[in-house]
């Protein structure tokens, strides 16, 4: 290995070790899994531990797009709107079966999975997922941050 | 009134044009011929006696293939009368006819009939003639179909709408 590469590869691991604690979420939260993303914002769980404590209800200075809860077809364009809106780099996390697959809603008004329309970098199961999953899913998406080779 | 009471005189008023009531678990329903429904219910809200002053709500049925409604009319646009001065209810049922499913619009007489309406041209594509502005309540101006009619296949999927301009 050079030293160029060395040093570049370097500072690579820098910058994502910084992002993977600097994640700021915005919450688009539309149906009953926000009580559980609430309960993992609040102090009992505390994604602060994660560097994810603060959420922005600005997408333009959001870097993960949590998606919480059921995506009907209606609102699909709005969320669509709002992924295009937040700036580079950004990640997905699809919170909850209804955003993963649709689940039981297999009917004519719920979007199948938000990946028909937005790219998904993480989905995290259940209905709703205990916060120790949505947890879970956080790490795993900092794991994917911090391999990342980082856009600069 | 007692529920007896409001179909005797509905009625007592109306005779054939009442084409059945009946008592259910304490509910008592009407079912009127599709051409007088406005009427009736101008009745029931202005007669002195009735008072139905409020339309708790306005839905609709799709009888599609039901056993033992199979040579009836297929929808059915139901009526949930409640007059606050008087403290009763009542129900009153429209039969509409799958060919040409147009039924005379509340909105005049209970002014929240208009969204109620909205949603029934929604899901059941029954119309209602003079009604106002006559146009999807839940679903997206794109969607074709009515969803809730029994003949809407149940996994249909229909193109996701993009972002507005």
């Amino acid at each position: 290995m050079s030293v160029g590469q060395f040093f570049t590869s370097k500072v690579d691991d820098a910058i994502g070790w910084a992002r993977k604690f600097s994640i700021f979420t915005y919450p688009f939260v539309t149906a009953c899994c926000g009580m559980e993303y609430m309960a993992t914002a609040c102090s009992h769980y505390d994604i602060d531990r994660f560097g994810a404590g603060l959420p922005r209800f600005s997408p333009r200075q959001a870097d993960v797009l949590f998606v919480v809860g059921t995506v009907n077809h209606k609102m699909a364009p709005v969320l669509k709107r709002i992924y295009d809106q937040m700036t580079e780099p950004k990640w997905v996390v699809a919170f909850g079966q209804c955003t993963c697959t649709g689940a039981f809603y297999d009917n004519y008004a719920v979007v199948q999975g938000i990946d028909t329309i937005v790219p998904v970098d993480i989905y995290i199961p259940g209905c709703p997922p205990r916060p120790e999953t949505v947890l879970d899913g956080l790490m795993k998406l900092q794991d994917k941050i911090a391999a990342e080779k980082q856009r600069a | 009134m007692d529920g007896p009471a409001i179909l005797a005189r509905l009625q007592e008023r109306f005779g054939a044009t009442i084409l059945e009531a009946h008592e259910h678990r304490g509910d008592h329903t009407a079912v009127v011929g599709p051409a007088a429904g406005l009427e009736v219910l101008r009745f029931c809200r202005d007669d002195p006696a009735l008072r139905f002053d409020m339309l708790m709500d306005l839905t609709a049925v799709d009888w599609l293939k039901y056993p033992g409604r199979e040579d009836g009319l297929r929808f059915e646009v139901v009526y949930h009368l409640y007059s606050v001065a008087e403290n009763h209810r009542v129900r009153i049922k429209v039969p509409v006819d799958e060919d040409t499913p147009v039924v005379a619009s509340a909105v005049g007489l209970w002014a929240i009939a208009n969204w109620f309406e909205r949603e029934v041209w929604d899901m059941f594509g029954i119309r209602f003639e003079g009604h106002p502005d006559l146009r999807r309540l839940l679903m997206y101006e794109e969607f074709v179909g009515h969803p809730l009619r029994k003949d809407y296949v149940i996994n249909r999927r229909q193109p996701l709408i993009g972002p507005k301009n």
